[in-house]
């Protein structure tokens, strides 16, 4: 059995290109308004949703996303709206991911928290903060769940360490461009590159690259050596600067719209 | 009983839960320390530094009259507070320095809730030539302003943090983001025994120190082994820096005295181990202050160096397993032992080992007069000398 993540990766292979991932977290800009956005972001042309899990203390996130984070746990986000959002981006058809730093899974339960995901939808959970060696309870979670395991690798992981890390992964591996947290950077990291050469050393499972990546020019560049595009604080961005929701969720379908262009025009 | 360390873990609590990006930064300080253990160069110059910069061993203060208030116990002060820059932070400091020079590192970035992490960072930076940037959350650089100019005057960098609480946890994501960023040039000189492997083994090997020379000169002075060794918790550093010498002897009791701000009950406190449950924070699993969504919960105290919602994982695991107790303290009780300190014995105790000494008022009670305490002196007061000054309507 493969999961919607799986197929929708493979399909954008069939069709030789990189899949384009699209990351909100849930409860921003409010709990309606980010399955408005995860729906705009369907029909402009994303393949995968990464719905993020607020989290008090995110540590692998730069000012833009701590300010939606912010705004989302003062509306009250936990893990029922996140599972909510989820039901709600599968059933607008697209792969859904939930990312999430480890402390609310813990919380929740690992098991339990897994099998929610499944039972909304979810395709897998991208787990940053989440090493390998402390990953055996969540592992056995994810198997019973069927559900994918995505854990992130970065510019500075060993060869011997990026094939372990990558044997703990389904669905796909996430790189990390660079080394340092989110937000749009001028140019992406030329490391991204070398770090995808070196993990398809490692690895035949798909690679899927974010960090830094906000417009259609470095959405094509990356496209061209990695399976997927990851943006994330892009949208977040708009919505923070935005002066209304309507035009909020428009600017955010015209930059969808130009990402999901550039990562077609890169092979 | 002793403590089990199985990569980086006790019992169930330690470990890392970090980013990829610094696993390797993890394993180069885990091989740096490992190696300075067995290098007796690094190990004498450790040791040359205690004895002619900061001060080493610390002595011993017998309060006497102090005592009359604690059931007549035998009240054994361990002064860290007579350490240069004024409390037991040093310890730790002056070793990951020299650490931080084994690694050929420039620059070292610190956080500090009370200040005096990151005065004694600012310190160790100026004596070996590093840059030094010191995250404070912006709450606590107003309380202790202090603190703030000693560490401008050493030639750190303060960065302002201004994110969720404006404390001590937030000062710690900063600095865990700039350490992501420049983890190449950049060695974060955590300043406790919480953090992802090999922080709360490192740390607490370079505070041990304390307890080593504590046993010692309490066997000389009295004949005996204390009953009760204590010590204020916030992250735990100066208080595993007691206990570890006296964890194998099993009569002796290890009592923590946590912060318990409005008290407990009130859900204003940073009494972690009292008020909390086991969870994630900061890259390693312990007791965390957490809602039902494993949510951080802003922490309180009237002293900004415990006001901190996670506590480091040897201390959990000491608790779990019966070894040391944990009890809360809170902002009145502890405020009034600074007080009766200040006024029996001519100390000002910093108001985070003002937990430790009201602590020892109430086991002093329960023990009796042929008891003998010995209680962690970690800090001394002189940063605290206006918030204390507010707090009993001192005009200043």
């Amino acid at each position: 059995m493969t999961t919607q993540l799986e197929d929708a990766l493979k399909r954008a292979k069939s069709e030789n290109r990189a899949a384009l991932i699209a990351y909100i977290p849930a409860g921003f800009p409010s709990y309606e308004g980010c399955k408005k956005v995860i729906t705009v972001f369907q029909e402009a042309g994303v393949d995968v949703v990464e719905i993020g899990f607020p989290y008090s203390d995110p540590v692998m996130d730069g000012p833009t996303i701590q300010e939606a984070a912010t705004i989302s746990l003062r509306g009250r986000t936990g893990a029922p709206q996140v599972f909510s959002t989820v039901k709600h981006a599968h059933s607008v058809g697209l792969a859904t991911l939930v990312m999430t730093y480890w402390n609310p899974i813990e919380k929740y339960g690992a098991d339990a928290f897994a099998q929610e995901i499944a039972s909304n939808g979810g395709s897998g959970v991208i787990t940053p903060d989440l090493t390998i060696e402390e990953s055996a309870k969540w592992e056995s979670a994810v198997l019973s769940s069927q559900i994918n395991s995505i854990y992130v690798v970065a510019p500075s992981t060993t060869k011997d360490r990026l094939a372990r890390v990558a044997s703990h992964c389904s669905g796909f591996v996430y790189a990390a461009s660079l080394m340092g947290v989110t937000g749009t950077r001028t140019s992406v990291s030329s490391g991204a590159e070398d770090l995808v050469s070196r993990l398809r050393e490692e690895t035949t499972l798909p690679i899927c690259v974010g960090l830094g990546v906000s417009t259609r020019e470095q959405a094509k560049s990356v496209a061209s050596y990695a399976d997927g595009v990851i943006v994330g604080s892009a949208f977040i961005k708009i919505l923070l600067e935005a002066k209304s929701e309507a035009q909020g969720l428009e600017s955010v379908r015209a930059l969808a719209k130009e990402l999901a262009l550039g990562v077609r025009e890169a092979r | 009983m002793s403590t089990t360390e199985i990569l980086g873990h006790f019992g169930p609590y330690g470990g890392r839960f970090v980013p990829e990006a610094l696993i390797g930064a993890l394993d180069e300080l885990e091989n740096a320390h490992k190696s300075a253990i067995d290098d007796p160069l690094f190990q004498a110059e450790l040791t040359e530094l205690h004895k002619t910069y900061s001060g080493r061993p610390s002595i011993i203060t017998e309060a006497k009259r102090f005592s009359e208030y604690a059931g007549g116990a035998r009240i054994l002060l361990k002064r860290e507070d007579l350490n240069h820059t004024g409390s037991h932070k040093i310890n730790n400091v002056l070793g990951q320095a020299l650490l931080t020079k084994r690694m050929g590192k420039k620059r070292i970035i610190a956080e500090t809730g009370a200040g005096q992490h990151g005065v004694a960072s600012a310190t160790a930076a100026a004596l070996f030539g590093l840059e030094c940037v010191v995250y404070m959350g912006e709450e606590d650089t107003q309380r202790q302003s202090l603190n703030v100019a000693r560490m401008k005057l050493l030639g750190a960098e303060v960065v302002p943090v201004t994110a969720g609480s404006r404390t001590l946890k937030d000062a710690i994501n900063e600095a865990m983001r700039d350490w992501v960023t420049n983890v190449e040039t950049t060695h974060y000189l955590l300043g406790t025994v919480a953090g992802p492997h090999p922080f709360p083994t490192m740390v607490r090997d370079f505070q041990k120190i304390i307890g080593q020379e504590a046993r010692e000169q309490v066997l000389a002075l009295t004949g005996r082994l204390p009953d009760a060794v204590l010590a204020c918790v916030g992250g735990g550093s100066n208080a595993i820096g007691i206990f570890h010498a006296f964890i194998p002897d099993s009569d002796v009791q290890l009592i923590g005295f946590e912060a318990g701000g409005d008290g407990v009950e009130t859900g204003r406190h940073a009494a972690t181990i009292t008020g909390g449950s086991p969870g994630v924070l900061h890259g390693t699993r312990s007791y965390v202050l957490q809602d039902a969504n494993g949510q951080t919960v802003e922490s309180h105290s009237i002293s900004a160096g415990l006001d901190y919602p996670g506590v480091g994982p040897e201390h959990a695991f000491l608790h779990d397993i019966g070894r040391a107790q944990y009890r809360a303290i809170n902002d009145v009780q502890a405020m009034q032992a600074f007080k009766l300190m200040c006024e029996t014995e001519g100390i000002i105790p910093a108001i985070e080992t003002a937990h430790a000494l009201a602590g020892a008022l109430e086991v002093g009670r329960e023990l009796g007069p042929n008891s003998i305490l010995l209680i962690n002196f970690s800090g001394r007061g002189d940063k605290d000398v206006q918030t204390a000054a507010q707090y009993f309507g001192i005009p200043l």
